[in-house]
């Protein structure tokens, strides 16, 4: 299952080039543009692990995808996602992130249903992935194949 | 099928030609150097050397043009000479020049010494100045006294970690950024003794010649001009005989200590003019008289 999470997540994987112009306009809006990755993908989960702090001060996107490159090497198969944060008063929030990794499998998510008082149904989301132990959730060999992808 | 020999392919290639003066016309390469040798006194070798940078960024292109190749080609420089000979002002002009070549994307100059590239503590170094790294990307990384990176007396310095990632950073993104290093001649040369490394990816050694008297005297009146002062003819004079005096003192650096002077120079007309009559006329306002310039403690000996 194809996660879509963040913008142009309905669009084909962006290549590199693509990602280097996204965070070339998000640099040119003065956004701190930073680095974060995880390997639970849950749609509410907000509190990805971050690659290092936002970078603020840029002027190019070569430091981005140098951060970028840095990041997937040390985290092959989990998704990687760029932020771009908007410090400007009155909007001091994220204004854009998109994925630049996802895992090569991607098993996707089951629903469950709680029965509660009286006939009440309660529903929640659970990704298959979220069985395994973290850091065991994406397949190793997948990672290789992931990485050969790429190249 | 017969394959095209290489004579056929040869005849081909010859004709393929590149209009290098259309080429310079369309890059605006003119312009930043009629500019440098406008606002820049002297230093000939200096400009000879971007002169031969900009041909040779424009050939790279018309060679990319016709289909051969063309690597980036390395451009970063150490900029080497005595105090006050324009190091950091020719610096802060390449950025520009740079980025008008279309040799840098963003064009931007960052300027650090010692203290923004190495840190306090274990581990500290490499994140610092990985972080001034990313924020010269797209343009200029300018070291003021680089030599301070490297500190021989102590072989746990965290300076030599910065150079290492310097260095790296130096071989793999040549196309992200340019690094200048800038520096006293002598203790740069030191300074590339112990890091090899560093000498031999640098391209362009620039070294910054000594002022001459003349070019002393056209710099003081173009700092003049450029605050919107003027030497009287009295003046001039003075400061020519003050530039001959400066420069057989001691602690004498060029274009810095006639800075300095001209600064000296205009609190004395300031005081000059406020003992004096309760009016002054807007020539009065903007002329430096040679009392001004002959008070100076270098004719007192």
């Amino acid at each position: 299952m194809h996660v879509t999470q963040g913008t142009f997540s309905f669009l084909p994987d962006l290549t590199d080039r693509q990602i280097s112009d996204q965070i070339e306009y998000c640099l040119h809006q003065e956004w701190a543009v930073g680095v974060e990755f995880t390997d639970d993908i849950h749609p509410r989960n907000t509190y990805w692990e971050m690659w290092g702090m936002p970078m603020f001060d840029l002027r190019d996107a070569a430091g981005v995808m140098a951060e970028v490159r840095a990041c997937r090497d040390a985290n092959p198969n989990v998704y990687v996602r760029v932020t771009a944060f908007d410090s400007t008063r009155g909007w001091e929030t994220m204004r854009l992130s998109f994925l630049v990794q996802r895992p090569t499998n991607e098993p996707g998510f089951r629903l469950d249903r709680l029965e509660a008082e009286g006939r009440t149904i309660r529903y929640s989301v659970h990704a298959y992935a979220m069985d395994q132990p973290a850091g065991r959730r994406y397949q190793p060999d997948q990672a290789n194949a992931a990485q050969g992808d790429r190249r | 099928m017969s394959v095209p020999g290489p004579a056929a392919s040869f005849e081909t290639a010859s004709s393929e030609v590149v209009d290098l003066k259309a080429l310079q016309a369309d890059t605006d390469i003119g312009a930043p150097i009629a500019e440098l040798d406008r606002d820049l006194v002297g230093l000939a070798p200096v400009k000879q050397r971007i002169r031969e940078i900009a041909a040779f960024l424009l050939v790279a292109r018309a060679r990319e043009q016709v289909g051969l190749a063309a690597g980036p080609p390395t451009l970063h420089m150490a900029f080497t000479g005595n105090p006050g000979t324009g190091k950091t002002t020719v610096a802060l002009r390449m950025a520009g020049i740079l980025h008008r070549l279309g040799y840098v994307r963003k064009g931007h100059l960052v300027s650090v010494t010692r203290d923004d590239l190495v840190g306090q503590y274990i581990g500290h170094t490499a994140p610092k100045t990985k972080e001034v790294l990313k924020r010269a990307m797209g343009g200029v990384l300018f070291i003021d006294e680089a030599y301070y990176l490297h500190r021989p007396e102590n072989e746990k310095d965290y300076g030599q970690e910065a150079i290492e990632i310097l260095l790296q950073v130096m071989e793999n993104q040549r196309e992200d950024l340019v690094v200048i290093l800038a520096g006293y001649r002598d203790r740069m040369a030191s300074f590339f003794l112990s890091n090899p490394g560093f000498r031999s990816r640098i391209a362009h050694h620039i070294d910054f010649p000594d002022y001459d008297a003349s070019e002393l005297l056209a710099i003081a009146e173009l700092l003049a001009a450029q605050s919107e002062y003027l030497l009287s003819p009295a003046a001039r004079e003075a400061m020519i005989d003050y530039i001959t005096r400066r420069q057989q003192q001691p602690s004498f650096s060029n274009a810095r200590s006639i800075r300095n002077a001209l600064d000296r120079a205009r609190l004395r007309q300031a005081m000059r003019l406020c003992a004096g009559n309760a009016v002054a006329t807007r020539e009065a306002l903007q002329t430096i008289e040679a009392e001004d310039i002959r008070a100076s403690r270098v004719f007192a000996t």
